[in-house]
């Protein structure tokens, strides 16, 4: 066991799945010589050489294309798109063919590929360097997606992830990257199942459903609550497609209250899908109306920093919003 | 500037497939192929017209540019990676009658997607062939990406990849060539140049005459090929499959050939294109041109041609038989392959 950050985790994963497994490969913009902008890649194209960990052309269509070209023909690929607001360039490639192979060949040929991309804001990136992209993924049959927030998790479900015998988006909250360190297992005691959401506090009042960044908000306005006597149940939902609907469901038959809790703009966003499958499958444990706490329905997170901050749901506003929940 | 197939030597005269190392039976070979898919395509329209099939896309005038260049691959080690016109590819890399029609007809047999997908959307992992959708441009760089598998591997495999011009517009065309490029991988990059995107001639396309042109942009060779001559599209191609076998990188191949056809049988043609202009190539077409080849050759004579003609039609209507009795798929079907777990 080690102390790892986030982007630390993600770095392991990929060094030891590619030495367990010969025909893991990494390939992206930058991921090679200069060892990724958020050096995820630091170090491999040293160890492992140029052709197992390439440096592409400025070509999100190249890197997600060419990488289902290798997992075709027996590679387990593993893309890097430097930010997840440029993953659309490839969303031809993502959608209309790397999730429909396994599909439209009718089983014949599958696509085990995963495609990694530093993901939402806080980090004042502006509106090309923040945007949360989930929502457009988990839409897509035959795509898995994945969105941890902690070290072990990012770690844990990567290497799940590389293994994986489908197509997997790994979308990893960039203004967690180096926020905190844990205790991270190595090899096969460091895996985690995709799918299964973490429990990660208990609670009898609210439940919170969150994910990447914003877990951490949450279990600061969890945390503010407590002192007032509300008691907020935090379930990290980890992977969103397919995500684990049994755990949140017993979470809110407990609680009868529940919010998602979200960073992407609110319409359309993934918590809508979470809030309406709870609202179908137990109406009749729900005390208080399934609430959604998201961002804006702005086009993206402006740069300047008090506008960030306007958009960001931060503890305040969480725990307003929670608060609210608890006593309707 | 790319290479013209004038400049190419047409060796051999009066036996050039001799001189192109192709004996008689490859040639003969080829020129069935070329009918059959043909003949399979001819029964898809009577059978789309009659009411008893939804749709048509047609491989009429491009039998040539398919079956030649194929022709110059070996089925099972190289992988093509083709587009919606492709007939004469897939039926060279193993699809037979049967498996057209059966997909024709989006019957539960159909061994390409069990009637998921329209017809002449080709794949099968076991004869090289890749599953391709239907937005035009992407296969391009499958090819590249199954290419540089061959490379890691040390294996002088070799890819062929197909569209038309119309797809060259497409940036995942460019995408391809460039990563095809930089790392010199075995890729064909073979171009049907048609003349037409459904309706939009090439010169409101692009304002060169030749796209093999664009090559000398990318670092690789590009070669103009009469694409209704048989064995001018088969010179090319194996001129290239041994370059990309040397490591020595893609090549283009623009074959430039026509679409008798409408785009398909949901296109009125007459809307965008004169019927004259259809009759002037009608009389270039390739399979009659390649027939008085083998004649004056002396490889086919009129009751070996009649013979062929009977196995074609044979086999054609052996397999709108078969086909037309084939079961549908199973709603149950609906679900099924959309994650590994779902497909064992």
């Amino acid at each position: 066991m080690a102390e790892r950050t986030l982007v630390q985790a993600v770095r392991d994963a990929l060094a030891e799945e590619m030495e367990r497994d010969p025909r893991v490969c990494v390939l992206g913009e930058d991921v090679g010589l200069k060892g990724g902008v958020f050096k995820a890649t630091e170090g491999l194209q040293a160890r492992f050489g140029p052709e197992r960990v390439m440096d592409t052309p400025l070509a999100e269509s190249s890197i997600v294309a060419v990488a289902q070209g290798l997992a075709l023909e027996g590679y387990r690929p593993v893309a890097e798109i430097q930010f997840a607001d440029y993953s659309f360039p490839a969303f031809n490639q993502i959608v209309n063919e790397v999730a429909r192979i396994r599909y439209r060949s009718n089983g014949d040929f599958g696509c085990p590929l995963v495609i990694r991309a530093p993901t939402g804001g806080g980090v004042r990136g502006g509106l090309y360097h923040s945007q949360s992209v989930e929502a457009f993924y988990c839409h897509v049959p035959g795509l898995k997606v994945v969105l941890p927030s902690t070290p072990a998790d990012a770690k844990g479900l990567l290497k799940s992830a590389v293994r994986d015998p489908d197509p997997v988006i790994f979308l990893e909250p960039k203004k967690l990257y180096r926020a905190g360190r844990e205790e991270v297992a190595e090899g096969d005691g460091a895996l985690r199942r995709l799918g299964e959401a973490a429990l990660v506090r208990a609670g009898r009042d609210v439940t919170a459903i969150t994910y990447g960044y914003l877990r951490v908000v949450t279990l600061q306005a969890a945390a503010r609550l407590q002192e007032e006597g509300i008691e907020v149940e935090v379930v990290d939902l980890r992977t969103l497609r397919p995500w684990d609907v049994e755990t949140c469901l017993g979470s809110v038959r407990r609680t009868g209250r529940v919010a998602v809790v979200y960073e992407a703009n609110r319409t359309g966003g993934f918590g809508a899908e979470v809030a309406a499958e709870l609202a179908e499958r137990c109406f009749e444990s729900l005390d208080a109306p399934v609430t959604r706490l998201a961002g804006p329905d702005v086009p993206a997170m402006p740069f300047s920093p008090a506008l960030e901050q306007a958009f960001l749901p931060d503890a305040d506003r969480i725990a307003a919003g929670l608060r609210r929940l608890a006593r309707f | 500037m790319a290479t013209k197939t004038q400049e190419l030597t047409q060796k051999g005269g009066q036996h050039r497939h001799r001189a192109l190392g192709l004996s008689d039976e490859a040639a003969l070979r080829i020129y069935e192929v070329m009918r059959l898919a043909r003949a399979i395509d001819e029964r898809m329209w009577l059978i789309n017209r009659q009411g008893r099939a939804p749709f048509v896309i047609s491989c009429q005038g491009q039998e040539a540019a398919q079956v030649g260049s194929a022709a110059a691959l070996e089925p099972k080690k190289d992988w093509v990676v083709p587009y919606y016109r492709d007939a004469g590819v897939a039926l060279w890399f193993g699809m037979t009658a049967r498996d057209e029609m059966l997909q024709f007809l989006a019957r539960k047999e159909d061994p390409n997607s069990a009637g998921r997908q329209m017809p002449r959307h080709y794949g099968s992992r076991e004869r090289h062939i890749l599953t391709t959708g239907s937005p035009v441009g992407a296969q391009l760089l499958h090819a590249a990406g199954i290419a540089l598998a061959s490379k890691m591997r040390g294996e002088d495999a070799v890819t062929a990849t197909y569209f038309g011009e119309g797809s060259s517009s497409q940036g995942d065309a460019h995408e391809a060539m460039n990563f095809a490029a930089i790392h010199k991988l075995a890729v064909l990059f073979i171009c049907e140049n048609n003349g037409y995107a459904i309706s939009v001639p090439q010169n409101h396309q692009m304002a060169i005459k030749d796209l093999a042109d664009r090559a000398a942009g990318y670092g690789f060779p590009g070669v103009v090929v009469d694409g209704n001559d048989v064995l001018a599209v088969y010179e090319a191609a194996h001129e290239a499959v041994k370059r990309a076998r040397r490591g020595e990188g893609p090549t283009l191949i623009e074959a430039k050939t026509y679409r008798i056809t409408a785009h398909s049988s949901d296109d009125d043609d007459k809307r965008y294109r004169q019927a004259e202009e259809v009759a002037l190539w009608r009389e270039k077409e390739p399979i009659p041109r390649f027939a008085q080849y083998l004649r004056q050759a002396r490889v086919l004579s009129e009751e070996l041609d009649r013979e062929i003609s009977d196995r074609v039609n044979r086999e054609v209507d052996d397999a709108t038989d078969y086909a037309e009795s084939a079961p549908d798929p199973s709603p149950d079907d609906l679900l099924k392959h959309v994650y590994a777990q779902e497909s064992r």
